[in-house]
Protein backbone atom coordinates (compact mmCIF):
# COMPACT_ATOMS: atom_id res chain seq x y z
CA UNK A 1 0.00 0.00 0.00
CA UNK A 2 1.55 3.23 -1.09
CA UNK A 3 1.16 6.75 0.08
CA UNK A 4 -1.34 8.00 -2.25
CA UNK A 5 -3.90 4.97 -1.50
CA UNK A 6 -3.67 5.20 2.21
CA UNK A 7 -4.80 9.24 2.16
CA UNK A 8 -7.58 7.79 -0.34
CA UNK A 9 -8.64 5.16 2.30
CA UNK A 10 -8.79 7.87 4.68
CA UNK A 11 -11.04 9.90 3.05
CA UNK A 12 -13.41 7.15 1.89
CA UNK A 13 -16.69 7.12 4.07
CA UNK A 14 -15.92 3.97 7.20
CA UNK A 15 -17.57 0.72 5.63
CA UNK A 16 -19.71 -0.90 8.55
CA UNK A 17 -22.66 -3.10 8.35
CA UNK A 18 -25.47 -0.93 9.29
CA UNK A 19 -28.10 -1.50 11.96
CA UNK A 20 -31.11 0.21 11.42
CA UNK A 21 -33.05 1.66 14.66
CA UNK A 22 -35.53 -0.63 13.53
CA UNK A 23 -33.79 -4.17 13.66
CA UNK A 24 -32.09 -2.65 17.07
CA UNK A 25 -34.92 -2.56 18.90
CA UNK A 26 -36.76 -5.43 17.46
CA UNK A 27 -33.45 -7.26 18.65
CA UNK A 28 -33.58 -6.19 21.87
CA UNK A 29 -37.04 -6.20 22.81
CA UNK A 30 -37.89 -9.62 21.20
CA UNK A 31 -34.26 -10.98 22.92
CA UNK A 32 -36.06 -9.24 26.09
CA UNK A 33 -39.27 -10.72 25.63
CA UNK A 34 -38.21 -14.16 24.81
CA UNK A 35 -36.07 -14.42 28.47
CA UNK A 36 -38.70 -13.31 30.49
CA UNK A 37 -41.11 -15.86 28.74
CA UNK A 38 -37.74 -18.30 29.22
CA UNK A 39 -38.27 -17.98 32.80
CA UNK A 40 -41.50 -18.53 33.03
CA UNK A 41 -41.92 -21.55 30.88
CA UNK A 42 -38.42 -23.39 31.92
CA UNK A 43 -39.65 -23.91 35.57
CA UNK A 44 -43.01 -25.34 34.38
CA UNK A 45 -41.11 -28.03 32.18
CA UNK A 46 -38.61 -28.90 34.39
CA UNK A 47 -41.49 -29.56 36.83
CA UNK A 48 -43.29 -32.01 33.81
CA UNK A 49 -40.16 -33.74 33.32
CA UNK A 50 -39.43 -34.68 36.82
CA UNK A 51 -40.37 -38.07 37.45
CA UNK A 52 -38.12 -38.48 34.64
CA UNK A 53 -34.91 -37.24 36.67
CA UNK A 54 -36.05 -37.91 40.30
CA UNK A 55 -33.62 -40.68 41.88
CA UNK A 56 -35.01 -44.23 41.31
CA UNK A 57 -36.15 -46.84 44.23
CA UNK A 58 -33.20 -49.18 44.71
CA UNK A 59 -34.71 -52.48 45.05
CA UNK A 60 -34.58 -54.06 48.01
CA UNK A 61 -34.36 -57.46 48.90
CA UNK A 62 -37.79 -59.24 50.13
CA UNK A 63 -37.71 -62.75 51.95
CA UNK A 64 -40.14 -65.26 50.13
CA UNK A 65 -39.47 -68.71 51.31
CA UNK A 66 -37.10 -71.33 52.61
CA UNK A 67 -34.15 -72.77 50.69
CA UNK A 68 -34.75 -76.17 51.31
CA UNK A 69 -38.82 -75.93 49.95
CA UNK A 70 -37.52 -75.13 47.07
CA UNK A 71 -38.18 -78.41 44.26
CA UNK A 72 -36.99 -78.70 40.97
CA UNK A 73 -40.63 -78.23 40.07
CA UNK A 74 -41.74 -74.28 39.48
CA UNK A 75 -44.02 -73.05 42.78
CA UNK A 76 -45.99 -69.57 42.84
CA UNK A 77 -44.51 -67.74 45.77
CA UNK A 78 -46.68 -64.26 46.50
CA UNK A 79 -44.66 -61.74 48.26
CA UNK A 80 -44.91 -58.02 49.24
CA UNK A 81 -42.54 -54.96 48.10
CA UNK A 82 -43.01 -51.51 49.56
CA UNK A 83 -43.60 -48.95 46.92
CA UNK A 84 -43.13 -45.54 46.88
CA UNK A 85 -45.43 -43.87 43.92
CA UNK A 86 -45.27 -40.13 44.05
CA UNK A 87 -47.18 -39.41 47.23
CA UNK A 88 -48.78 -42.79 47.26
CA UNK A 89 -47.00 -45.37 49.21
CA UNK A 90 -48.44 -49.13 48.85
CA UNK A 91 -46.97 -52.76 49.49
CA UNK A 92 -48.18 -54.57 46.54
CA UNK A 93 -48.40 -58.58 46.28
CA UNK A 94 -45.86 -59.57 43.78
CA UNK A 95 -45.77 -63.07 42.25
CA UNK A 96 -43.05 -65.22 41.34
CA UNK A 97 -42.46 -68.74 40.29
CA UNK A 98 -39.33 -70.50 41.75
CA UNK A 99 -37.35 -73.28 41.20
CA UNK A 100 -34.22 -75.14 41.17
CA UNK A 101 -32.78 -75.23 38.13
CA UNK A 102 -30.85 -78.03 36.12
CA UNK A 103 -27.70 -76.64 37.41
CA UNK A 104 -29.03 -76.76 41.06
CA UNK A 105 -28.97 -72.91 41.06
CA UNK A 106 -32.94 -71.09 42.96
CA UNK A 107 -34.10 -68.72 40.18
CA UNK A 108 -37.22 -67.20 40.10
CA UNK A 109 -39.46 -65.89 37.14
CA UNK A 110 -42.04 -63.05 36.79
CA UNK A 111 -45.14 -64.07 35.96
CA UNK A 112 -46.07 -61.60 33.54
CA UNK A 113 -45.87 -62.47 29.84
CA UNK A 114 -43.64 -60.52 27.61
CA UNK A 115 -45.91 -61.02 25.01
CA UNK A 116 -49.06 -58.31 25.81
CA UNK A 117 -48.61 -58.63 29.96
CA UNK A 118 -51.16 -61.21 30.88
CA UNK A 119 -50.57 -62.98 33.92
CA UNK A 120 -48.97 -66.77 32.97
CA UNK A 121 -49.00 -70.13 35.29
CA UNK A 122 -47.37 -72.96 35.16
CA UNK A 123 -48.24 -76.36 33.92
CA UNK A 124 -51.69 -77.83 33.41
CA UNK A 125 -54.12 -79.71 30.61
CA UNK A 126 -52.97 -77.40 28.14
CA UNK A 127 -49.51 -77.15 28.64
CA UNK A 128 -47.93 -79.68 30.73
CA UNK A 129 -44.51 -78.79 32.18
CA UNK A 130 -44.60 -75.56 30.44
CA UNK A 131 -45.75 -72.12 31.61
CA UNK A 132 -48.70 -70.85 29.61
CA UNK A 133 -50.74 -67.51 28.86
CA UNK A 134 -54.41 -67.49 28.93
CA UNK A 135 -54.98 -64.75 26.82
CA UNK A 136 -52.91 -65.65 23.39
CA UNK A 137 -51.62 -69.45 24.34
CA UNK A 138 -48.12 -67.82 24.67
CA UNK A 139 -45.67 -71.07 25.91
CA UNK A 140 -42.10 -70.61 28.09
CA UNK A 141 -40.15 -73.62 29.03
CA UNK A 142 -39.10 -73.83 32.49
CA UNK A 143 -36.26 -71.83 32.56
CA UNK A 144 -38.07 -69.32 31.07
CA UNK A 145 -37.44 -69.78 27.43
CA UNK A 146 -40.03 -68.54 24.80
CA UNK A 147 -41.57 -71.35 23.03
CA UNK A 148 -44.70 -69.89 21.01
CA UNK A 149 -46.08 -66.18 20.87
CA UNK A 150 -43.77 -64.39 22.92
CA UNK A 151 -41.11 -61.86 21.30
CA UNK A 152 -38.78 -62.90 24.56
CA UNK A 153 -38.30 -64.81 27.55
CA UNK A 154 -39.34 -64.36 30.96
CA UNK A 155 -37.91 -61.80 32.86
CA UNK A 156 -35.80 -63.21 36.05
CA UNK A 157 -35.88 -61.59 39.96
CA UNK A 158 -32.59 -61.13 41.27
CA UNK A 159 -32.25 -63.81 43.63
CA UNK A 160 -29.88 -64.02 46.98
CA UNK A 161 -29.95 -66.67 49.36
CA UNK A 162 -29.12 -66.03 52.98
CA UNK A 163 -29.26 -68.34 56.28
CA UNK A 164 -31.47 -70.62 53.94
CA UNK A 165 -33.59 -67.87 53.34
CA UNK A 166 -34.47 -67.39 49.67
CA UNK A 167 -34.84 -63.26 49.18
CA UNK A 168 -35.45 -61.87 46.01
CA UNK A 169 -34.74 -58.26 44.48
CA UNK A 170 -35.35 -56.45 41.56
CA UNK A 171 -36.67 -57.63 38.23
CA UNK A 172 -34.07 -58.36 35.50
CA UNK A 173 -33.72 -59.92 31.82
CA UNK A 174 -33.60 -63.47 32.12
CA UNK A 175 -30.53 -65.01 32.77
CA UNK A 176 -30.84 -68.59 31.92
CA UNK A 177 -31.61 -68.99 28.38
CA UNK B 1 -35.77 -20.98 6.59
CA UNK B 2 -38.74 -19.08 8.73
CA UNK B 3 -39.35 -16.74 5.89
CA UNK B 4 -39.84 -20.01 3.67
CA UNK B 5 -42.35 -21.94 5.96
CA UNK B 6 -44.30 -18.39 6.13
CA UNK B 7 -44.52 -18.32 2.55
CA UNK B 8 -45.48 -21.41 1.97
CA UNK B 9 -48.33 -21.47 4.54
CA UNK B 10 -49.25 -17.65 3.34
CA UNK B 11 -49.48 -18.68 -0.26
CA UNK B 12 -52.11 -21.85 0.66
CA UNK B 13 -54.03 -19.84 3.48
CA UNK B 14 -53.36 -16.11 3.00
CA UNK B 15 -52.83 -15.56 6.61
CA UNK B 16 -51.20 -12.03 6.12
CA UNK B 17 -54.28 -10.43 6.14
CA UNK B 18 -55.84 -12.66 9.36
CA UNK B 19 -52.60 -11.37 11.04
CA UNK B 20 -53.53 -7.93 10.29
CA UNK B 21 -56.62 -7.60 11.50
CA UNK B 22 -55.22 -8.86 14.78
CA UNK B 23 -51.80 -7.31 15.12
CA UNK B 24 -50.98 -4.95 12.97
CA UNK B 25 -53.00 -1.76 14.07
CA UNK B 26 -52.10 1.99 15.43
CA UNK B 27 -51.05 2.78 18.62
CA UNK B 28 -52.96 6.18 19.23
CA UNK B 29 -50.81 8.61 21.04
CA UNK B 30 -52.85 9.02 23.90
CA UNK B 31 -52.29 5.42 25.11
CA UNK B 32 -48.48 5.46 24.51
CA UNK B 33 -46.53 5.49 26.90
CA UNK B 34 -43.37 6.50 24.82
CA UNK B 35 -45.42 10.01 24.36
CA UNK B 36 -46.66 10.64 27.73
CA UNK B 37 -45.96 8.24 30.55
CA UNK B 38 -48.79 8.68 32.06
CA UNK B 39 -50.09 6.34 29.57
CA UNK B 40 -49.02 3.18 31.48
CA UNK B 41 -52.40 3.33 32.97
CA UNK B 42 -53.37 2.10 29.27
CA UNK B 43 -51.38 -1.20 29.94
CA UNK B 44 -53.31 -3.03 32.96
CA UNK B 45 -55.74 -4.50 30.79
CA UNK B 46 -52.91 -6.55 28.77
CA UNK B 47 -51.41 -7.32 32.13
CA UNK B 48 -54.29 -8.95 33.04
CA UNK B 49 -54.68 -10.98 30.25
CA UNK B 50 -50.53 -11.87 30.13
CA UNK B 51 -51.10 -12.98 34.07
CA UNK B 52 -53.71 -15.25 33.30
CA UNK B 53 -52.07 -16.74 30.21
CA UNK B 54 -49.50 -17.58 32.83
CA UNK B 55 -52.53 -18.81 35.38
CA UNK B 56 -53.65 -20.96 32.28
CA UNK B 57 -50.02 -22.21 31.80
CA UNK B 58 -49.24 -22.55 35.42
CA UNK B 59 -52.75 -24.59 36.07
CA UNK B 60 -52.32 -27.14 33.16
CA UNK B 61 -48.73 -28.09 34.61
CA UNK B 62 -50.29 -27.93 38.32
CA UNK B 63 -52.78 -30.79 37.37
CA UNK B 64 -49.62 -33.20 36.10
CA UNK B 65 -49.55 -33.71 40.04
CA UNK B 66 -52.76 -32.76 41.33
CA UNK B 67 -55.71 -35.09 41.79
CA UNK B 68 -58.79 -33.97 43.61
CA UNK B 69 -59.53 -36.61 46.29
CA UNK B 70 -60.18 -36.04 50.10
CA UNK B 71 -57.25 -38.18 50.91
CA UNK B 72 -54.72 -37.79 48.29
CA UNK B 73 -55.32 -34.26 47.24
CA UNK B 74 -53.35 -32.57 50.19
CA UNK B 75 -50.43 -34.96 50.14
CA UNK B 76 -50.15 -34.59 46.28
CA UNK B 77 -49.94 -31.35 46.83
CA UNK B 78 -47.56 -32.04 49.37
CA UNK B 79 -45.66 -33.59 47.49
CA UNK B 80 -45.77 -31.38 44.10
CA UNK B 81 -44.52 -28.56 46.32
CA UNK B 82 -41.90 -30.17 47.97
CA UNK B 83 -40.70 -33.35 45.84
CA UNK B 84 -40.98 -32.20 42.25
CA UNK B 85 -38.18 -29.38 41.25
CA UNK B 86 -39.65 -26.14 40.35
CA UNK B 87 -42.40 -27.11 42.35
CA UNK B 88 -42.76 -24.19 44.43
CA UNK B 89 -42.51 -21.93 41.83
CA UNK B 90 -44.60 -23.19 39.18
CA UNK B 91 -47.30 -23.37 42.32
CA UNK B 92 -46.06 -20.13 43.52
CA UNK B 93 -47.09 -18.16 40.24
CA UNK B 94 -50.36 -20.34 40.35
CA UNK B 95 -50.86 -18.89 43.96
CA UNK B 96 -49.45 -15.26 43.79
CA UNK B 97 -50.83 -15.11 40.31
CA UNK B 98 -54.39 -15.70 41.65
CA UNK B 99 -54.04 -11.84 43.77
CA UNK B 100 -52.39 -10.30 41.11
CA UNK B 101 -54.67 -11.28 38.55
CA UNK B 102 -57.51 -9.50 41.17
CA UNK B 103 -54.94 -6.57 41.40
CA UNK B 104 -54.11 -5.92 37.30
CA UNK B 105 -58.22 -6.18 36.83
CA UNK B 106 -59.18 -3.91 39.78
CA UNK B 107 -56.70 -1.12 38.37
CA UNK B 108 -57.96 -1.74 34.70
CA UNK B 109 -61.60 -1.41 36.00
CA UNK B 110 -60.10 2.11 38.06
CA UNK B 111 -58.42 3.53 34.29
CA UNK B 112 -61.87 2.29 32.30
CA UNK B 113 -64.24 3.84 34.88
CA UNK B 114 -62.06 7.40 35.48
CA UNK B 115 -61.44 7.88 31.82
CA UNK B 116 -65.18 7.17 30.84
CA UNK B 117 -64.47 4.50 28.59
CA UNK B 118 -67.75 2.74 29.80
CA UNK B 119 -69.77 5.06 27.66
CA UNK B 120 -71.36 5.13 24.83
CA UNK B 121 -70.48 2.83 22.32
CA UNK B 122 -68.62 0.68 24.76
CA UNK B 123 -71.60 0.00 27.36
CA UNK B 124 -71.63 -4.30 26.29
CA UNK B 125 -67.76 -4.33 26.83
CA UNK B 126 -68.08 -2.95 30.31
CA UNK B 127 -70.87 -5.42 30.86
CA UNK B 128 -69.01 -8.23 29.59
CA UNK B 129 -65.49 -6.78 31.50
CA UNK B 130 -68.09 -6.79 34.79
CA UNK B 131 -68.67 -10.85 34.11
CA UNK B 132 -64.86 -11.34 33.27
CA UNK B 133 -64.47 -9.84 37.03
CA UNK B 134 -66.88 -12.70 39.16
CA UNK B 135 -65.97 -15.56 36.54
CA UNK B 136 -62.56 -14.55 38.14
CA UNK B 137 -63.58 -14.05 41.70
CA UNK B 138 -65.22 -17.71 40.72
CA UNK B 139 -61.65 -19.17 39.90
CA UNK B 140 -60.26 -17.31 43.18
CA UNK B 141 -62.93 -19.36 45.71
CA UNK B 142 -63.05 -22.86 43.78
CA UNK B 143 -59.47 -23.04 43.53
CA UNK B 144 -58.95 -21.95 47.12
CA UNK B 145 -60.40 -25.13 48.33
CA UNK B 146 -58.07 -27.68 45.81
CA UNK B 147 -55.37 -27.87 48.55
CA UNK B 148 -57.61 -29.29 50.84
CA UNK B 149 -55.92 -27.85 54.13
CA UNK B 150 -57.40 -26.07 57.22
CA UNK B 151 -57.76 -23.13 55.66
CA UNK B 152 -59.41 -24.41 52.06
CA UNK B 153 -61.77 -25.96 54.14
CA UNK B 154 -62.52 -23.23 56.48
CA UNK B 155 -62.79 -20.29 53.91
CA UNK B 156 -64.90 -22.77 51.21
CA UNK B 157 -67.27 -23.36 54.65
CA UNK B 158 -67.43 -19.72 54.93
CA UNK B 159 -68.03 -19.45 51.46
CA UNK B 160 -70.88 -21.52 51.47
CA UNK B 161 -72.64 -19.83 54.39
CA UNK B 162 -72.78 -16.69 52.84
CA UNK B 163 -74.10 -18.25 49.22
CA UNK B 164 -76.54 -20.10 51.89
CA UNK B 165 -77.75 -16.64 52.87
CA UNK B 166 -79.17 -15.65 49.59
CA UNK B 167 -83.09 -15.21 50.95
CA UNK B 168 -85.31 -18.23 49.94
CA UNK B 169 -82.92 -19.95 47.07
CA UNK B 170 -79.95 -19.93 49.47
CA UNK B 171 -80.48 -23.07 50.74
CA UNK B 172 -80.35 -24.79 47.21
CA UNK B 173 -77.97 -22.90 45.74
CA UNK B 174 -75.27 -23.66 48.94
CA UNK B 175 -76.60 -27.07 48.30
CA UNK B 176 -75.70 -26.97 44.70
CA UNK B 177 -72.22 -26.16 44.97
CA UNK B 178 -71.64 -28.25 48.22
CA UNK B 179 -72.67 -31.41 46.12
CA UNK B 180 -74.28 -32.46 49.15
CA UNK B 181 -75.22 -31.11 52.64
CA UNK B 182 -70.92 -31.53 54.42
CA UNK B 183 -67.83 -29.90 52.73
CA UNK B 184 -66.60 -33.19 51.80
CA UNK B 185 -65.58 -35.54 48.92
CA UNK B 186 -68.20 -34.12 46.47
CA UNK B 187 -67.26 -30.31 47.17
CA UNK B 188 -63.52 -31.16 46.13
CA UNK B 189 -64.24 -32.89 42.80
CA UNK B 190 -67.13 -30.46 42.17
CA UNK B 191 -64.88 -27.14 42.69
CA UNK B 192 -62.26 -28.89 40.55
CA UNK B 193 -64.45 -29.46 38.00
CA UNK B 194 -65.61 -25.90 37.64
CA UNK B 195 -61.82 -24.21 38.53
CA UNK B 196 -60.59 -26.31 35.88
CA UNK B 197 -63.31 -27.05 33.34
CA UNK B 198 -66.42 -25.15 33.04
CA UNK B 199 -65.05 -21.12 34.39
CA UNK B 200 -62.28 -21.08 32.18
CA UNK B 201 -64.43 -22.33 29.13
CA UNK B 202 -66.57 -19.42 29.96
CA UNK B 203 -63.51 -16.70 31.16
CA UNK B 204 -62.07 -17.82 27.43
CA UNK B 205 -65.52 -17.09 25.73
CA UNK B 206 -65.92 -13.97 27.88
CA UNK B 207 -62.51 -12.85 26.45
CA UNK B 208 -62.71 -13.48 23.11
CA UNK B 209 -66.28 -10.97 23.08
CA UNK B 210 -64.33 -8.66 25.27
CA UNK B 211 -61.28 -8.02 22.72
CA UNK B 212 -63.32 -8.67 19.65
CA UNK B 213 -65.69 -5.63 21.21
CA UNK B 214 -61.84 -3.61 21.62
CA UNK B 215 -60.94 -4.37 18.10
CA UNK B 216 -64.01 -3.42 16.42
CA UNK B 217 -64.42 -0.09 18.73
CA UNK B 218 -60.76 1.01 18.83
CA UNK B 219 -59.63 2.27 22.30
CA UNK B 220 -61.50 4.95 23.43
CA UNK B 221 -60.26 8.81 22.92
CA UNK B 222 -58.40 11.01 24.97
CA UNK B 223 -59.88 12.55 27.70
Amino acid sequence: MDHNEQQENAHKPIKRNEMTRRQFLSYTLGGATAFMGMGAVLPMLRFAVDPLLQKKQAGAFVKVIEESKVTTEPQQVDFQVHQVDGWYESDPKMQAYIAKGDDGKVFALSPICKHLGCTISWSGEEAPNLYHCPCHGARYSKDGKNLKVAPKPLDEYQVKIDNGWVYLGPLEANTRV
Amino acid sequence: MFKGMYNWIDERLDVTPMWRDIADHEVPEHVNPAHHFSAFVYCFGGLTFFITVIQILSGMFLTMYYVPDIINAYYSVDYLQHQVAFGGIVRGMHHWGASLVIVMMFLHTLRVFFTGSYKAPREMNWVVGMLIFFVMLGLGFTGYLLPWDDKAYYATKVGLEIAGSVPWIGGYIKELLNGGTIVGAQTLTRFFAIHVFFLPGVLLTLLAAHFFMIRKQGISGPL
